[in-house]
């Protein structure tokens, strides 16, 4: 399937060259967009995405979907980057090692059961 | 504006019916619905009925006709999917349409048929209320999603699981004498904390089991009730909705429900009430964690408070604010698309003090329920009140 605007957006955290959509009031959001969710103007602006972002809520999944069935168990992150949170699977570091405020970086790894991308966090001093 | 009452109300027993088709559950709900009220078939004008993930369970879409005959009803029948809130959102239509004078008699209900499809399609089919793009890939799952919550719950304002374990105890507690719940079985704490981890820091017990059933109710406004002399002692005092970005991601908030707030704060206006007057709550325990932050968004604690609310008593069988007495989603069991119509035929019957544990409330005059949708990216609170 392809997703026009998800598909180049995760392309490039996968280059290394992520980003976002900024909005004049600085929000942050995510492609595919017409309009910035958090005030509704259609004035976005690509922006480069900060290199590392912060930990700020996870979860070891035990039970997943069939989608994720070879994955499990495995840490689901919430990661702020400042204007805007990244949500994706963490890799590199032992499940029980992770933690809040754990500074990572995003990039793209594959989904061992579907073989579709995903998006995953790496520690940033790997 | 109109009045609008509830004139009757119909569950199916919650449980496990892998066997039962979604129209067989939601025609018992609508039947018993219906001969509570006592109203002439005739004068149906509407049916409202939610469902959520109908064409993955039965491969069945456009359900209102399909619900409409189940319910031995010719009137018209339009669907609502709002994933955990599809019922909330019905029944809110409904009291609109009567309210705007555009209806006197609709049926609002819903139906969720979910155990045919073994745990791994449900947990599959639930994920879909979560943002497809950017948490189902990320390996989000529906117990994923209020384990993210919890745990940043927990960082901000402190509490830990066994507070949790409180919340399954005192509403498996409250299920025990509903003959509709799923369970019939007192836990402990203990059993809680040593329950299988579904997704840290959620455990099993924390989690609402897997559930068929439906829910149905009959609504009429004032001018009806008065004029057939239908004895209809609940009115509809006030509804509120409120939503929030679908992506726990994008929201300012990872452990707050800012949407329950604002659909707590209109329906409440709506009622002329404060949060100081509700008697009694049913509220959307979807998870353990949820009902702490239920009672959080509807004014009921401060943010940060709620947490410790079960284990202190305050809101069990004998505290000053029973919330969840039907056994809530925990323990009574959440047939997704029929759970908001569930909550509102429990606390009618709580008012009207023909439930089983209607002697836990029985001076009660105002309760609150509250369905959420998705992580509360859509919530629903009504107001309902004895008429004196
Ligand atoms: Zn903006």
């Amino acid at each position: 399937m392809t997703d026009t605007g998800y598909d180049e957006w995760m392309a490039a955290i996968g280059d290394g060259e992520g980003y976002y959509l900024a909005c004049p009031d600085g929000h942050g959001s995510l492609p595919p967009r017409h309009t910035c969710p958090h005030c509704g103007t259609a004035e976005l602006t690509e922006t480069a995405l900060p290199e590392t972002g912060e930990i700020v809520t996870f979860t070891e999944v035990n039970v997943p979907a069939p989608t994720f069935a070879d994955e499990a168990p495995y840490v689901t992150a919430v990661v702020s980057f400042g204007p805007v949170k990244l949500t994706g699977v963490v890799r590199d570091v032992p499940n029980d090692d992770v933690e809040l405020g754990a500074t990572v970086t995003a990039d793209v790894d594959v989904n061992a059961t579907t073989d579709e991308k995903l998006l995953v966090f790496r520690p940033a001093d790997a | 504006m109109k009045d609008v009452r509830i004139a009757g109300v119909g569950l199916t027993k919650f449980g496990s019916y892998p066997e039962r088709t979604g129209r067989d559950l939601f025609a018992e709900a609508a039947l018993a619905a219906r001969e509570d009220a006592g109203v002439s078939r005739d004068d149906y004008e509407e049916i409202y009925y939610g469902n959520f993930m109908g064409e993955l369970a039965e491969s069945q879409g456009h359900q209102g006709p399909v619900m409409a005959e189940a319910a031995g009803l010719s009137c018209p029948a339009t669907r609502y999917e709002q994933a955990c809130a599809s019922a909330g959102v019905a029944f809110r239509q409904a009291v609109r349409t009567i309210r705007s004078g555009a209806a006197d008699v609709v049926l609002a209900g819903g139906m969720e048929r979910m155990n045919n499809l073994g745990t791994a399609k449900v947990t599959q089919s639930l994920a879909i209320a979560a943002d497809e793009l950017f948490e189902v890939r990320a390996g989000v799952t529906f117990p994923g999603a209020y384990a993210l919550m919890a745990r940043a719950y927990f960082d901000e304002f402190g509490g830990d699981t066994e507070d949790l374990a409180h919340i399954a105890v005192k509403n498996h507690a409250n299920a025990m004498s509903n003959e509709y719940a799923q369970f019939h079985r007192e836990i402990a704490v203990e059993d809680v904390m040593e329950s299988a981890v579904v997704a840290d820091p959620l455990r099993l017990y924390d989690a609402c089991p897997i559930t068929d059933g439906a829910s149905a109710i009959v609504l009429v406004s004032d001018d009806y009730a008065e004029k057939h002399g239908l004895d209809a002692p609940v009115s509809v005092a006030g509804t509120g909705q409120g939503g929030d970005k679908a992506a726990l991601q994008d929201r300012e908030y990872l452990a707050r429900t800012p949407a329950a707030t604002k659909a707590a704060e209109e329906a409440y206006a709506d009622a002329g009430i404060s949060p100081d007057d509700i008697d009694v709550a049913e509220v959307h325990d979807c998870f353990t964690i949820a009902e702490v932050l239920a009672l959080e968004s509807l004014g009921l604690y401060d943010h940060g408070e709620g947490i410790g609310a079960a284990a202190r008593g305050e809101t069990t069988r004998d505290g000053d604010l029973p919330v969840n007495l039907s056994g809530g989603l925990k323990a009574k069991g959440h047939p997704v698309g029929a759970t908001g119509t569930a909550q509102l035929v429990e606390m009618t019957k709580l008012l009207r003090g023909d439930h089983t544990n209607s002697d836990a409330v029985s001076d009660a005059e105002i309760g609150i329920t509250h369905n959420a949708g998705g992580t509360v990216s859509s919530a629903v609170v009504h107001v309902l009140e004895v008429m004196n």
